[in-house]
């Protein structure tokens, strides 16, 4: 039986002093132990966190040893690949080439990000490729052949991916289909539509100062357009941190140290600005960048902090539980569908913009695999339920730097794709082994 | 009346309810009374009808005949969300936690705190170790996944889940069934605690020993019908049990019966 007198709500006022690194930053199923000091009279087997740089490692090598790997693998596959191809050839480390390398990632970027949503799921979306090939036709075709206003003609092409979302989150949700075979039969009819669309010609050329190439094309050569962002976006990071902490403070409930934030804030700041330096080493700041960092930190707010994205969560966890929790469940897999197609048509506009022509081949070739794994290689879990954004930006690194990578060195497509592939394997080999170690774990 | 009288007024009260299932008569004419502050145990062997029951009245399927009144009146309850808007709650047995959403999460799940549209995560938070701590619930953190939680810690917080509404009635299905002695204890001690908050608890439980131990009444089906509503302080486990398998109801009793009270 348990004794009354000994409740932890009693020393909950006072934990409230000991900062505790309770709120996690990683996601909603981001674990997070408690300070010693802060436990009240439980369980002598919990696991309990020290305070201060003894704790982290601590904590780090507990994370490690029960499958919650989060970023580290691909961050060390980043710089393994780094390390490889700058010491094979030295101009892949140039300023211009990863300039020029942080533009072309965010076509498959964006795709990747709308992969992540449906990954949450638990699902998976086959159809990106050939959707964003589609849009981006949409938007060549009235643009160019059709003299179209170049808005209108971008809205079009968006309301065109969230429709495609709209066609197969239905069948998936409403009719009950797998996923798995909707998006398999879209990935065939969009494609085929996409072709119906271009017509005879094939190819459509864009015109090069329209609103589509020039989110691709633009950059800000003044030096204080990168270095300002870094500033703002480390700035956003420690103010949203001092507050949130200042909050939970005066609510009583753990918040995390200053010490905890300062260092997060200074590791993001070096990041920054090294990024930031970097590219105006070369041209200066690609808009194509800023947005595809915009469209992924929105995007993370929408899944951590609103309730909309604690639903996503909900369903990739426990669908029953959802449900009996009142979540609608066919409305929120419909609108998932939707945000990874219209990111597919916006993947496709960026993409379309890359090459300055909407053709036969554009969404096809290796791009859907490069989307999803550029998903899974991040960090996204194909069984559903965690995930971040974040994973797209990183996996579309991984993938793009081993593209430019071999292409410096003079590769053929062949080997490309065999390494590409690998990758994409290992990663989910990593997946399912931390799935099976969490489970062991019991974490998962 | 086949309920013995009791001081409080039932909250939630089901008169001759009926359910059928194709060829199944699933539950005949049940009256079954929950007054406010008070354990009602539902038992009965498998296929008595309780789960069916209970089912009726979590909105998940209907009774084909009967009433369900809720504080005297009749209500219809035609989806599960019309059970919670009354504020009867169910803790089904196999919980429906998301595993990959911390404590806080789950608690909240369906009905999240907003500030300004956004979730508060720092009121949550708050509200959660204010409800776990007045329960007495010892969960190592809130911000840990459920699925690092034992078993027993999973069912006092699918238990907690339950009282985030400000339910007025918590039907638990079988929430010891699947723990050991020490979670047991301590689940029971939750009813308990939910009791003394002067919510009704219906409790359906093959478990004699946690029967007796925290309910005040104690309903027994029998093929999907009333076998008798115990006072459990005035009855022993013998006289229930025999009211469940039936040992009460058979030819030579239902005899005895007609010759001492004449025909009925």
């Amino acid at each position: 039986m348990s004794s009354d007198h000994n409740t932890p709500g009693d020393d909950g006022f006072h934990r409230a002093d000991l900062p505790e690194d309770s709120m996690s930053r990683d996601g909603v199923n981001a674990p997070v132990p408690v300070a010693a000091e802060a436990t009240p009279v439980v369980d002598p087997r919990l696991i309990v966190r020290e305070q201060g740089v003894a704790g982290y490692l601590g904590e780090f090598r507990r994370r490690i040893g029960s499958g919650e790997l989060g970023s580290l693998p691909v961050v060390l596959a980043l710089i393994v690949i780094w390390a490889v191809f700058g010491s094979l050839n030295s101009s892949f480390l140039s300023a211009q080439n990863l300039s020029n390398l942080s533009q072309q990632i965010v076509g498959t970027g964006m795709i990747a990000i709308g992969v992540v949503f449906v990954l949450l799921l638990g699902e998976i979306d086959l159809s990106v490729g050939s959707v964003s090939g589609l849009c981006a036709a949409i938007f060549a075709v009235l643009n160019v052949t059709h003299g179209v206003n170049q808005w209108v003609a971008l809205i079009s092409a968006l309301v065109g991916g969230a429709l495609v979302g709209l066609i197969q989150g239905l069948f998936f949700a409403k009719v009950g289909v797998p996923a798995f075979v909707v998006t398999l039969a879209g990935n065939l009819a969009w494609n085929g539509v996409m072709l119906q669309i271009l017509g005879a010609n094939g190819t459509v050329n864009l015109s090069g100062n329209d609103i589509v190439s020039r989110l691709y094309s633009t950059i800000y050569g003044q030096q204080i357009a990168a270095y300002g962002l870094a500033a703002v976006g480390v700035l956003l990071y420690l103010g949203s941190m001092l507050y949130d902490a200042n909050r939970r403070r005066r609510a009583g409930v753990p918040y995390r140290p200053p010490v905890d934030i300062a260092v997060r804030t200074v590791l993001l700041a070096v990041v920054s600005f090294v990024v930031a330096y970097t590219l105006n080493q070369y041209k200066g700041l690609p808009l194509a960048l800023l947005v595809f960092l915009i469209f992924i930190v929105v995007l993370d707010f929408v899944l951590r902090r609103t309730t909309y994205g604690r639903r996503i969560f909900a369903l990739g966890g426990n669908i029953e539980g959802a449900r009996r929790a009142g979540i609608n469940v066919s409305w929120t897999r419909i609108s998932v569908f939707m945000i990874c197609s219209t990111m597919a048509a916006v993947g496709g506009l960026f993409l379309a913009a890359q090459i300055q022509s909407a053709s036969q081949t554009s969404g096809g070739g290796n791009l859907l695999m490069n989307s999803i794994a550029a998903a899974v290689i991040g960090g996204t879990s194909l069984f559903g339920g965690r995930g971040k954004t974040w994973s797209a930006l990183l996996g579309a690194l991984v993938i793009g730097s081993i593209q430019s990578g071999m292409n410096i060195q003079g590769l053929s497509n062949a080997i490309q794709f065999i390494v590409t592939g690998a990758v994409l394997l290992a990663a989910v080999v990593i997946d399912s082994l931390s799935r099976r170690t969490q489970l062991a774990a019991g974490r998962a | 009346m086949t309920v013995p009288p009791t001081a409080a007024a039932p909250v939630l009260a089901l008169r001759g309810i009926s359910k059928r299932f194709g060829a199944v008569q699933a539950l005949t004419d049940i009256e079954l009374e929950v007054p406010a502050g008070q354990v009602v145990a539902l038992v009965g062997d498998n296929g008595a009808g309780k789960s069916t029951l209970v089912k009726s009245v979590a909105g998940v399927n209907q009774p084909d005949d009967g009433v369900i009144e809720w504080q005297g009146r009749p209500v219809a309850i035609h989806r599960p969300q019309d059970a919670q808007h009354l504020g009867i709650a169910t803790v089904y047995q196999d919980l429906a936690l998301c595993d990959n959403l911390d404590v806080v999460g789950n608690l909240f799940l369906g009905r999240e705190i907003r500030r300004f549209g956004v979730l508060d995560e720092v009121e949550m938070e708050k509200r959660s170790r204010e409800l776990l701590s007045t329960l007495s619930i010892r969960i190592p953190s809130v911000r840990i996944p459920i699925a690092s939680l034992s078993g027993g810690q999973r069912q006092t917080v699918a238990i907690a889940r339950s009282l985030i509404g400000e339910p007025k009635v918590v039907i638990l299905d079988e929430p010891t069934a699947a723990l050991g002695v020490e979670q047991t204890a301590q689940v029971l001690d939750l009813v308990e605690r939910l009791r003394d908050r002067g919510l009704g608890v219906i409790l359906i439980s093959h478990n004699m020993a946690d029967v007796m131990a925290v309910a005040d009444q104690v309903a027994v089906l029998r093929l999907g019908r009333n076998n008798g509503v115990f006072d459990r302080r005035s009855t022993t486990q013998e006289q229930i049990i025999s009211a469940i398998t039936g040992a009460t109801d058979n030819a030579v009793t239902r005899r005895k019966a007609r010759g001492t009270e004449g025909n009925e």
